[in-house]
């Protein structure tokens, strides 16, 4: 129970700070007074279980564990939640919300290094696994941003292509909608015999990395996945642009490739940007199931965890991939307003 | 001096521009107006190949267009359309200096013309330089159009309905302006618009066009008194005939001596202004002065009997 | 008849036949097995799977709908202005959430099984019909809504007969979004034990026999493609009616 996880005193002590914080963060209006509200409640949060856990440890084995149960992870949920709707509301710069955004990472990694967490089952499971659990995060890493460099690579030339050429866009976008639709084991399932074949039938292929299962099938897949954002932001972007500007631009002589780099694309950025955050934030998700065929990444934690019903497995693999999705998601919001608010620099 | 020679251009069957020959002498103001789908912004458009004809030559100062590659050809024509078609992304200085860039132009050079050009239209430079299109007023904004299509001192200045999108006073305005700067300039301009009245007002010339075709071409007293068709004379409208017609006249061409009471007009005023006067405040005669000194007088008779040889 | 339309009937009969009558498309999948393995999946029957699998969306998508459009509906009602922000954070920071985790996630929770796919499925659900259902309610032409009153409807009578029949289309592209999401977290459920078409594709990964991948990867795929076109045209045909396309 609440009340007898920890020596009553610092129960008391985060439970108040806790109470305090929801009842501060959780009527509407005043934002400031939710975010103080949010943030004292987190304290008493973690408060709380780092005196529960070392309690609950002290006398006990070193193999014994101790983790949250759900009800905390709730309560963590809401305060978050709270806190990032207090943030919206507030509305800061995107310079500010960058520099909150290397304050809060610092203040977790200072939180996970200090070692005050180190007695929760989770973090046991990191340190059990470090080695590996590096790799998995270099792995996802590679994945998500690797797929999303190969998407933009055929992406943007594909989507100024489609914009220019109706025929092609009409024949292009359905058939990238169709492979978005694909479930993601499906999808990752037909590569395995699809590069199988090709490693079979081409050494060159072999040479360099190809094979059925691993990192190339887990790869292409997500590289499917993503260009429809990036095509079709693209062309939405391009299409965008204000006609006046295009008639002005053709009427001033500038060539097709002029009004693509000094018109059209600077003005399409922030829509194509905003593409390119759908892929991020989705192949960071997608990339989990490329544990189940071999590829890696913090995927196989949890199915590996899933396999074993090693909850602490499951959550080492599901929660860092939540994280890097939150932070993608907050840095490419801030890439896409950067990309809308600064005007160009004077010739 | 740019010559038009006999150009068609059809889309499928449709005659859009149907052997249309005109010459605009260089220094002028030639203004296209018809209704809409008389193919005079297809004329227009052919001049710096935005269109392509499909026969007929036009040729600027000789050199016929077909023989210069079209973004070269373009570089050398300004273009201002209606709503100004500015760059949302650029600064005023950067769109203003867009065609010197695409010519490569020196740095310096391009921030000394932009200058001079804001200034010409007056909008303080320092004030006005590095703000985006967004934080000007529409008027602003479309002189900044203007300013963008006279940056490089091109040949010729297109504009296609420079003035649609602004409301009446700041429309009228905009278009004293630009016959103030083009008069300085010297400047040689094809203006395309659908209004009679700003033909009047800007047109040195004006080439009334229907269905494709030519109907009249010539100065506006000329389209005003001898309209060539009942098109022409329904563009013109019958009932605004004497008055059109009194106001390119100014009343310099009708003192006589004699006395008259009164508030005076200054010599350059209108025949118009000058009926006006005497149907306001019920005199028979207006003094006149010129430059400040007594010229004489303009009266109502007069004004009648000179309004009357057209009819 | 049109290309689109004989596509459409093919890949339903190649669906119909892959769930009916697997044995006939042994010969396909044979160079694909292992040697002497099994082709075709015989563990449980295909169409069995395909029900629990569509029937585990089905509720889940249902439920989805009707608790996200009851709340948007909520929301975008003056008295409920007051929690739009927040629930517009909500949405924003949950759909940053992937579906996986948010499976994975339930498994501590809620223990295996189809409890917690079917859980995961519902909060996941939610998100992108709220978004969408918001977004129809909150962008009505505002002259047909100055109508609607001026006729003298009351608020049942505006939201039943014009604000829910024209935010449909856009409330529509929520569920569509939202159902092949769904579709594609339920066949991850089968490695939280819940029984659906993902069991083959995964029996397929752990004994290394692809003919059982292609298989199951097979019918999901044909399911998600038909399922979402379905959508889609019902999208298109609503927004033809009401005149907004």
């Amino acid at each position: 129970m609440f009340w007898d996880c920890a020596p009553s005193g610092s129960v008391i002590a985060g439970g108040v700070a806790l109470a305090a914080g929801l009842a501060l963060g959780i009527p509407a209006g005043a934002p400031l007074r939710r975010l103080g509200g949010s943030l004292l409640g987190l304290a008493g949060l973690i408060f709380v279980l780092v005196q529960g856990a070392s309690a609950q440890l002290d006398g006990a084995g070193d193999l014994a564990r101790v983790s949250p149960a759900a009800g905390a992870w709730c309560l963590l949920l809401v305060l978050m939640l709270l806190m990032a709707d207090a943030l919206a509301q507030l509305n800061p710069g995107p310079r500010a919300r960058a520099g909150l955004l290397a304050l809060m990472l610092v203040a977790l990694l200072a939180l996970l290094w200090s070692g005050t967490l180190s007695d929760l089952s989770v973090m046991q499971e990191f340190t059990s696994r470090k080695n590996a659990f590096r790799s998995a995060a270099l792995r996802h890493l590679a994945l998500a941003l690797g797929s999303l460099g190969a998407a933009a690579a055929i992406g943007f030339p594909l989507g100024i292509l489609c914009h220019r050429n109706a025929a092609l866009r009409g024949a292009a976008l359905p058939v990238l909608s169709f492979l978005q639709t694909i479930p993601s084991l499906a999808m990752f399932g037909i590569m395995i015999p699809i590069l199988g074949w090709l490693a079979a039938a081409s050494p060159a292929a072999r040479a360099i990395g190809i094979a059925g299962i691993g990192f190339a099938p887990a790869f292409i897949a997500l590289v499917l996945y993503a260009l429809l954002p990036v095509v079709a932001n693209t062309v939405t972007g391009l299409a965008a642009t204000p006609p006046a500007a295009i008639e002005a631009a053709r009427g001033m002589g500038m060539t097709g490739a002029q009004r693509l780099w000094k018109v059209e694309l600077p003005l399409a950025m922030p829509v194509i940007l905003a593409g390119l955050r759908i892929v991020l934030v989705q192949n960071i998700g997608l990339a989990v199931i490329a544990g189940l065929i071999g590829g890696g990444g913090f995927g196989s934690f949890v199915f590996q965890g899933l396999n074993q019903t090693a909850t602490d497995l499951i959550l080492l693999g599901a929660l860092p991939t939540v994280v890097m999705a939150l932070v993608a998601a907050i840095v490419m919001d801030i890439l896409v307003d950067l990309a809308r608010r600064i005007p160009e620099p004077l010739p | 001096m740019i010559e038009i020679d006999r150009i068609t251009k059809l889309y499928g069957s449709t005659r859009a521009v149907d052997t249309v020959s005109l010459t605009a002498e260089t220094g002028t103001i030639t203004v296209l107006v018809g209704t809409s789908g008389s193919g005079k912004t297809t004329l227009l458009r052919m001049i710096n190949r935005l269109v392509e004809p499909t026969s007929g030559e036009i040729r600027i100062n000789g050199e016929p267009t077909h023989t210069v590659k079209p973004h070269l050809l373009r570089r050398r024509i300004g273009y201002a359309i209606q709503g100004h078609g500015l760059f949302p992304h650029h600064s005023v200085a950067r769109n203003i200096g867009a065609v010197p860039e695409l010519l490569g132009w020196p740095e310096e050079k391009i921030a000394a013309r932009v200058d001079e050009l804001l200034t010409l239209f007056g909008m303080e430079p320092a004030a006005f330089r590095n703000r985006l299109p967004l934080e000007l007023s529409g008027g602003q904004q479309q002189r900044v159009g203007v300013a963008r299509a006279l940056a490089s001192r091109p040949d010729l200045l297109l504009m296609d309905e420079p003035f649609g999108a602004l409301d009446p006073i700041i429309r009228t305005r905009a278009q004293e302006d630009l016959r103030t700067i083009q008069r300085k300039l010297g400047s040689t301009i094809l203006l395309v618009t659908h209004d009679m009245d700003e033909a009047i007002r800007l047109g040195d010339r004006i080439a009334v066009m229907d269905g494709g075709r030519l109907v009249q071409y010539g100065p506006p007293e000329e389209i005003i008194a001898e309209p060539a068709t009942p098109f022409v004379a329904d563009m013109v409208g019958d009932a605004e005939r004497p008055m059109r017609l009194l106001s390119l006249i100014p009343v310099s061409e009708l003192i006589e001596t004699g006395p008259a009471e009164g508030p005076s007009l200054a010599a350059d005023a209108s025949l118009r202004e000058a009926l006006s006067a005497c149907l306001w405040t019920g005199r028979e005669a207006i003094p006149i002065q010129r430059d400040g000194v007594p010229a004489g007088r303009v009266t109502l008779a007069a004004i009648r009997a000179r309004a009357e040889r057209h009819a | 008849m049109k290309p689109g339309m004989i596509l459409r009937v093919a890949l339903i009969a190649l669906l119909l036949a892959l769930v009916l009558k697997p044995e006939a498309f042994t010969s396909v999948f044979a160079p694909f097995a292992p040697e002497k393995g099994p082709v075709i999946y015989t563990r449980s029957s295909l169409l069995s799977l395909s029900l629990s699998h569509l029937g585990l969306v089905a509720v889940a998508s249902v439920a989805a709908t009707l608790v996200a459009v009851t709340l948007a509906i909520l929301v975008t009602r003056p008295a409920g202005a007051a929690f739009r922000p927040l629930s517009r954070t909500i949405t924003n920071v949950g759909q940053t959430f992937p579906p996986v985790a948010v499976l994975a996630l339930a498994v501590p929770a809620l223990g295996f099984g189809a409890g917690p796919t079917l859980v995961a499925l519902f909060l996941y659900g939610l998100l992108p019909i709220f978004e969408n259902a918001m977004t129809g309610l909150s962008t009505l032409p505002a002259a047909t809504m100055e109508a609607a009153r001026g006729l003298g409807l009351d608020r049942w009578q505006r939201l039943w007969r014009v604000e829910l029949p024209l935010a449909m289309p856009v409330i529509l592209g929520g569920i569509r979004l939202s159902v092949v999401i769904a579709l594609g977290t339920a066949t991850i459920g089968s490695t939280v034990a819940a029984r659906t078409l993902g069991e083959v594709i995964i029996a397929g990964l752990l004994t290394s026999n692809t003919a059982f991948v292609l298989q199951g990867g097979l019918i999901v795929g044909l399911f998600a493609v038909l399922i979402h076109d379905a959508l889609v045209q019902l999208e298109t045909y609503l927004t033809k009616r009401n005149g907004r396309g």
